[in-house]
């Protein structure tokens, strides 16, 4: 009886509290090495994929399951929001997808540069921003990230390598390419993840960039986050080529299960390394 | 962002353009004898930009191993080598998207085009990417981007090749949009520019690369800086004010010596800064002389003349003794052949001919006297008497009957 009672008043606690009771305490904190197995094998392009085993520790266990919750939480809150018309013109939402922006945060540091379209919100929370500042720029008040100026499409975080936010279907890769272009300049061993739609797959001016990224060698990692429709058009009506982990031709590609945030993190770990070295890689998810 | 230099003896000969007394000369003085083409100004601008700040770098067309499209940045690739001029694919978008990502990063990039007609593949970049990011990150993204190139018409290249973006670019909040005219400017702006946090648009012209200025020795010290959005005046004068920006500054001078032998005085001014456009000194200037010539080459319609009509119709209203005329080029696309090509772009008998200059100043009232050598406008909606060929628009009757002729020919 003493135990029901518990468990119920632990369910009307808030979140974060029911989260640190006593039973947890024990693994949230251990960095004992757990070894997973990805779900699904990666596929290559012109390259030989990573292993399917992940490492990972309780700890990181834990922080991405409150990540990807808070995410969660956070984007259908969005969504009634917007319904409620307390935010105005557009609200593009990320649940579904949060497995990508948590396991990317995973593999690599605030150095790292990442750089996304108009689907930001929980990209702007894995770089470090805070769901204030999130939610007071979507309300358009001035303790937003943008100071209420941007809105849903337009966050950014400069100083942990976060560069938007971006309204233009496709603009956002050879910014992303550009990025990797200064920091080959700077000489600072640091990658760039240039997020992209299928709809924004298509685009022209991503070739020209990935062309020039190729010669160039850049340390550009090209992101494709599948999610099969192109604002409102379905892949298999807009592309007529739906690998677009191969698109790329000439540069290598790789097939990622982007629902499983051990196959993104081990992705994302193994593009850092291979664009440090080789220079582009496109990964579809 | 303007980093403040002071020579070893402390005797400061530029600390800051912002600083320098407004009267005090930067124009070029005659006697100083040392002549350079806008070429050198701007090659000598980057040159010395580049050495001063690693984080500047060239990208674009033929800048490298070509040594430029146009020579302007010759022997920059064997100075600052190949990571620093950049010689790219025929690929504006992507190159120019490259380009403002370098600069969020913190680089400084100076994007050429190889004219302003191209930039149009690219232009997405340059206005939503670079010149609204400051503004939608709430100061977040900083842009340090210079978009330079040769704009406006050159000699039989054709409608494709020949347009003039200082209305377009001029338009846009987030953008900085230089013109230069003479050496001095070319020198002076570029490096204001390249120094400049912001995105700023260098608008260049192909027929005044090769022209030489004489430039005195304040012009040639490396610190050397014209402040933006600070017109110079030419000329001074004080029948009537004429504005103009790139080769039309000198269509306007010669305009101007021919009509001070029939005794008129006109004063020249030299915009050097589309954007911010230096009202003040505009409108001090017509309220001067009370009567406005604007001169550029782009097409009429929402051109920079119109601004500064509406900008002296909203601050100087009282002052003007006639209408504001605006010279522009022919609302029409850049035609090929000499003789019409001639006739679609300003000459310096169509700055003289204007009835604003001519026209006798009534006693009482200072209206204009006779309306005879007016040519009227065609009312909205009526077809041209050249027949359907562009029969949505109504036609412009521009520099009298130059403009008329312009249609006959070009259409018929």
């Amino acid at each position: 009886m003493a135990q029901l009672t518990r468990r119920a008043t632990d369910l009307l606690k808030p979140f974060s509290v029911a989260l640190s009771s006593t039973r947890l305490l024990t693994t949230t904190t251990s960095t004992t090495p757990i070894t997973v197995e990805t779900s699904l094998p990666f596929t290559g392009h012109r390259i030989d994929p990573p292993s399917r085993s992940v490492e990972t520790t309780p700890q990181e266990l834990m922080t991405f399951f409150r990540d990807m919750a808070l995410m969660r939480r956070m984007e259908i809150a969005a969504d009634s929001l917007y319904k409620a018309k307390l935010i105005r013109g557009f609200c593009h939402l990320y649940d579904g997808q949060e497995a990508v922006a948590v396991g990317m945060e995973a593999a690599i540091t605030k150095k790292d540069c990442i750089i996304t379209a108009y689907r930001d919100h929980c990209i702007f929370l894995g770089r470090g921003g805070t769901l204030l500042q999130c939610f007071a720029e979507l309300m358009g008040r001035k303790d937003g990230c943008s100071k209420g100026k941007g809105g849903s499409m337009h966050f950014y975080k400069k100083d942990s390598g976060f560069y938007g936010g971006h309204g233009i279907v496709g603009a956002q890769i050879p910014l992303g390419c550009g990025l990797a272009f200064a920091q080959k300049y700077s000489k600072d061993e640091t990658v760039t993840f240039a997020l992209y739609g299928d709809g924004a797959a298509n685009q022209g001016q991503l070739f020209e960039a990935l062309n020039m990224a190729a010669l160039w060698d850049l340390p550009a990692i090209l992101v494709c986050e599948n999610n099969h429709y192109g604002m409102g058009t379905a892949e298999w009506r807009a592309a007529k080529s739906p690998a677009y982990y191969k698109r790329g031709d000439y540069v290598p590609g790789l097939k990622v299960d982007g629902m499983d945030v051990f196959a993104v993190k081990q992705a994302c770990k193994f593009a850092k390394e291979h664009a440090l070295k080789n220079g582009p890689i496109v990964s579809a998810y | 962002m303007l980093r403040i230099m002071r020579n070893k003896l402390d005797a400061p000969v530029f600390t800051s353009p912002f600083l320098k007394p407004a009267g005090l000369a930067l124009r070029s003085y005659s006697s100083s004898a040392k002549q350079m083409t806008v070429r050198e100004a701007l090659n000598s601008a980057l040159d010395e930009e580049m050495s001063a700040d690693h984080n500047v770098f060239l990208m674009g067309e033929e800048v490298g191993e070509y040594q430029g499209a146009y020579k302007v940045s010759k022997g920059l690739l064997q100075k600052f080598g190949p990571e620093r001029v950049v010689d790219t694919p025929i690929t504006e978008a992507g190159f120019t998207g490259i380009g403002v990502g370098a600069a969020f990063y913190g680089l400084r990039p100076v994007v050429e085009f190889m004219t302003f007609n191209f930039a149009m593949q690219a232009i997405d970049h340059i206005i939503n990417s670079a010149a609204k990011t400051n503004y939608m990150s709430a100061g977040n993204i900083n842009v340090p981007i210079v978009f330079r190139g040769p704009n406006g018409a050159a000699a039989g290249v054709g409608a494709q090749h020949s347009q003039c973006y200082a209305a377009w670019y001029g338009s846009c909040p987030g953008l900085k949009v230089l013109i230069p005219y003479s050496s001095e400017d070319a020198r002076g702006l570029l490096k204001a520019a390249i120094r400049d946090p912001d995105p700023v648009v260098f608008l260049e012209n192909e027929l005044l690369y090769g022209e030489a200025f004489p430039v005195s020795a304040e012009v040639l010290d490396s610190r050397f800086c014209i402040p933006i959005g600070k017109a110079k005046i030419e000329r001074e004068g004080k029948h009537v004010t004429i504005t103009a920006f790139s080769k039309m500054v000198g269509f306007s001078l010669k305009a101007a010596e021919t009509l001070a032998k029939d005794g008129i005085d006109a004063e020249v001014i030299n915009l050097r800064s589309i954007r911010p456009l230096d009202r003040p000194t505009i409108n001090a200037s017509v309220r001067k002389t009370n009567r406005l010539v604007t001169v550029e080459e782009g097409f009429p319609q929402h051109g920079v003349g119109a601004e500064i009509c509406a900008s002296i119709v909203e601050d100087s209203f009282g002052y003007l003794d006639s209408p504001v005329e605006r010279i522009a080029g022919a609302d029409v696309p850049m035609p090929y052949a000499a003789n019409l090509e001639r006739m679609a772009l300003p000459q310096v008998e169509d700055i003289i001919s204007l009835e604003n200059i001519l026209k006798d100043v009534d006693e009482n009232q200072g209206a204009p006297t006779s309306n005879e050598d007016q040519t009227p406008m065609m009312p909205l909606g009526v077809e041209s008497n050249l027949g359907d060929a562009f029969h949505e628009t109504e036609t412009w009757q521009l520099n009298g009957a130059s403009g008329l002729q312009v249609w006959e020919e070009v259409f018929w």
